[in-house]
């Protein structure tokens, strides 16, 4: 943690007012080397990952993930109650057959891939967390899911220096470019 | 209830550009108080109280009769030998097609990148999640011994006892349920953003609290929103598939069964179709006087009625080609039994409501063909009615009808509802409505941060995206005046 003169305990928080300054800002931001930043906006903005230089996540394989398993357990579930521990002929019909097992296997693919899509999502993105830095400004909270955009850099990545972060930001088209100080 | 206020027509086609989504004089800030504005007006409007009051009545209603159904039985009901299959299936049939709009809206046409979704969508879903809430009530009544529906689920028991796999009637639990289940996830995720917007703009304490739980912490991060849109192209990409599979299963309770009239290869995609057509009915029948009564004329504009009296006429002309296909096929087919099925259902005792269902179904959407009936409300609304009508009769004729005359003529019957039918239908309607209007006071009704991205200002036009803000390709350096203003 930098202890030095001016600098904050959490990082910058600066503010644009468009879309096209806050994609600018994060090129510039990326470009300059910053790693622990992030840029907030009241919806999702086309090409904002490629500006912060965000990687690809890795959900599309969690969703696989618990698609291969609800097939997996729908099927072994089927065919081992009927066909194993409690077989019994109904309408004359196998006590297991795939045709039949079908949509069953399929209705708990879709219901095992979608939780993981959502579980995974939120563990991702390390939500319900109800309290965070960035809401200590009173200009976020009234304005961040509305109409107002923001980057925040924090005081811990390598490249942060308390004076010159800050004019950085400014360069960067800020409108104003605010301390945050608690963690 | 405010007067439609001048707008511009975005209804024209004009090849080479796009058509307005948002009409009006707005900008971010005045999306979000417009739906937020709805939601955090001191008292709702003096309709909400009426309507509000009746749909509780009504609800009440069908607690009531749900528990006299418990105390005596069935024999409250109409249902008798031959037709065990009354009003319970046919309203549940009817309300799971009512949801089928709602995951159509959000999901397949999140897929096909119609970007006017984002105006009626989270409507939509939220009719589809009180839809398919009182769909699931009825299975789980219509025994008249609700303490015995955990049978349903495969738990290991004392009784060495599994279900049935093999049976349509269990598909159907495992279909409702995940139905319901990737319905609320995929609402609850679509509507997190927006719920932070009523948290950050809270003034009660108790809002602060409920919204504040409710949004989860949300804060609109960029890396959130791009996990966020991954997920939300991932969810929309696993209920498209759903939302064809769920009516297909209810349609297979009947299919897989031998009887004439249902025994019918055509009915997964034919129930199908019926299903999006009512829901469409149904979202007509809703979104046109809220629109009027909140004033959102700007945000659903003429253009998305448009588009949905063009899907409600579409899928109608699907479902009435099905209803030709099954007299085609029964007389095609030879068989004596589903010859009669079918002719019995046009001219037997059941013919009333079979011409029902034909006026509402067939004749009634045909009017979608004039530009005139898709864009003035009213007309819109009328048309929409008699197809929701027509629906709730389609899926009595093919319950009813069928089951009454089977093959053999000494075991025919006349199915009658009793009063406590009749209520239990209109008890169910009640609490549809009593859940829609709580939504109406305390949710967000329209989908701000998706409305918001498809504004000119959020940039929809730098070139070719996925989803709501996938971007796939070069970014065009429009930023250029903005850098100009900020160099030192």
């Amino acid at each position: 943690m930098s202890t030095g003169g001016g600098a904050p305990r959490w990082g910058y928080l600066a503010e644009f007012d468009s879309v096209d300054a806050l994609l600018a800002a994060c090129e510039k931001v990326r470009d300059a080397g910053f790693v622990k930043f992030d840029a907030f906006a009241p919806f999702p903005i086309h090409g904002l990952d490629e500006a912060m230089g965000i990687r690809t996540s890795r959900l599309p394989a969690v969703v696989l993930g618990g698609g291969v398993t609800g097939a997996g357990a729908a099927l072994l579930l089927q065919w081992w109650t009927n066909a194993v521990d409690y077989p019994y002929r109904i309408s004359g019909k196998p006590f297991f057959g795939l045709p039949v097992a079908i949509p069953i296997t399929f209705e708990l693919t879709i219901l095992l891939a979608a939780v993981g899509g959502f579980v995974g999502l939120m563990i991702a993105n390390r939500l319900p967390q109800l309290y965070h830095p960035v809401f200590e400004s009173a200009r976020f909270r009234a304005r961040a899911t509305t109409d107002r955009f923001y980057v925040a850099v924090r005081a811990d990545d390598p490249r942060f220096d308390p004076d010159g972060t800050r004019s950085f930001l400014e360069a960067a088209g800020a409108r104003s470019v605010e301390r945050l100080e608690e963690e | 209830m405010s007067a439609a206020p001048y707008l511009p027509d975005n209804t024209i086609e004009a090849p080479g550009t796009r058509a307005p989504l948002v009409l009006g004089d707005n900008d971010f800030a005045s999306v979000t108080e417009k739906v937020c504005g709805i939601v955090e007006r001191p008292k709702p409007p003096r309709w909400w109280y009426a309507a509000f009051a009746v749909s509780s009545a009504l609800t009440a209603v069908l607690l009531a009769l749900m528990g006299y159904l418990f105390m005596v039985g069935i024999g409250v009901w109409g249902v008798m030998i031959p037709v065990g299959w009354g009003f319970a299936i046919v309203n549940f049939v009817f309300w799971v097609g009512i949801g089928h709009a709602g995951t159509l809206i959000s999901a397949i046409l999140f897929l096909f990148r119609q970007k006017w979704r984002t105006g009626i969508n989270r409507f939509a879903e939220a009719m589809t999640i009180f839809a398919v809430m009182c769909a699931g009530l009825f299975p789980a009544i219509h025994t008249g011994r609700p303490w015995f529906d955990y049978w349903l689920f495969p738990y290991p028991n004392q009784m060495y006892l599994w279900p049935n796999f093999r049976s349509p009637l269990l598909w159907d639990v495992f279909a409702v349920s995940t139905y319901f289940t990737v319905s609320l996830l995929f609402w609850y995720t679509g509507m997190v953003p927006d719920l932070a917007t009523l948290r950050d703009r809270a003034k009660t304490r108790a809002r602060k609290i409920v919204y504040g739980i409710l949004s989860l912490g949300w804060r609109g991060s960029g890396r959130h929103w791009h996990r966020y849109e991954r997920t939300y192209l991932m969810l929309a990409a696993l209920a498209t598939p759903l939302v064809l599979s769920v009516h297909s299963v209810v349609s297979f309770d009947f299919a897989v069964a031998q009887l004439p009239g249902w025994h019918s290869t055509i009915f997964p995609p034919y129930f199908v179709a019926g299903a999006i057509f009512s829901g469409f009915a149904m979202v007509i029948t809703l979104i046109v006087p809220v629109r009027s009564y909140f004033g959102l004329h700007d945000l659903i504009t003429a253009r998305h009625l448009d588009n949905m009296a063009k899907i409600t006429l579409a899928t109608g002309l699907m479902v009435a080609y099905s209803y030709g296909i099954e007299f085609f096929m029964a007389w095609y087919s030879g068989n004596q039994y589903e010859r009669f099925a079918l002719v019995n259902r046009a001219l037997g005792p059941y013919a009333w409501a079979f011409w029902i269902m034909m006026t509402c179904n067939v004749a009634a959407p045909q009017a979608f063909w004039f530009r005139k009936v898709r864009q003035t409300p009213w007309m819109l609304v009328t048309v929409a009615l008699l197809v929701n009508v027509g629906m709730w009769f389609e899926r009595f004729v093919i319950v009813v009808s069928s089951l009454s005359r089977d093959y053999l003529p000494s075991s025919w019957g006349y199915y009658k509802p009793t009063w406590v039918d009749l209520g239990t239908l209109a008890g169910s309607f009640g609490l549809f409505f009593f859940l829609f209007l709580l939504f109406l006071r305390f949710g967000p009704m329209i989908a701000m941060a998706e409305v918001k991205s498809v504004m000119p200002a959020a940039g929809l036009e730098h070139g070719p995206h996925h989803g709501h803000g996938q971007y796939w390709g070069e970014i065009p350096h429009q930023h250029d005046v903005q850098r100009g203003d900020a160099r030192p």
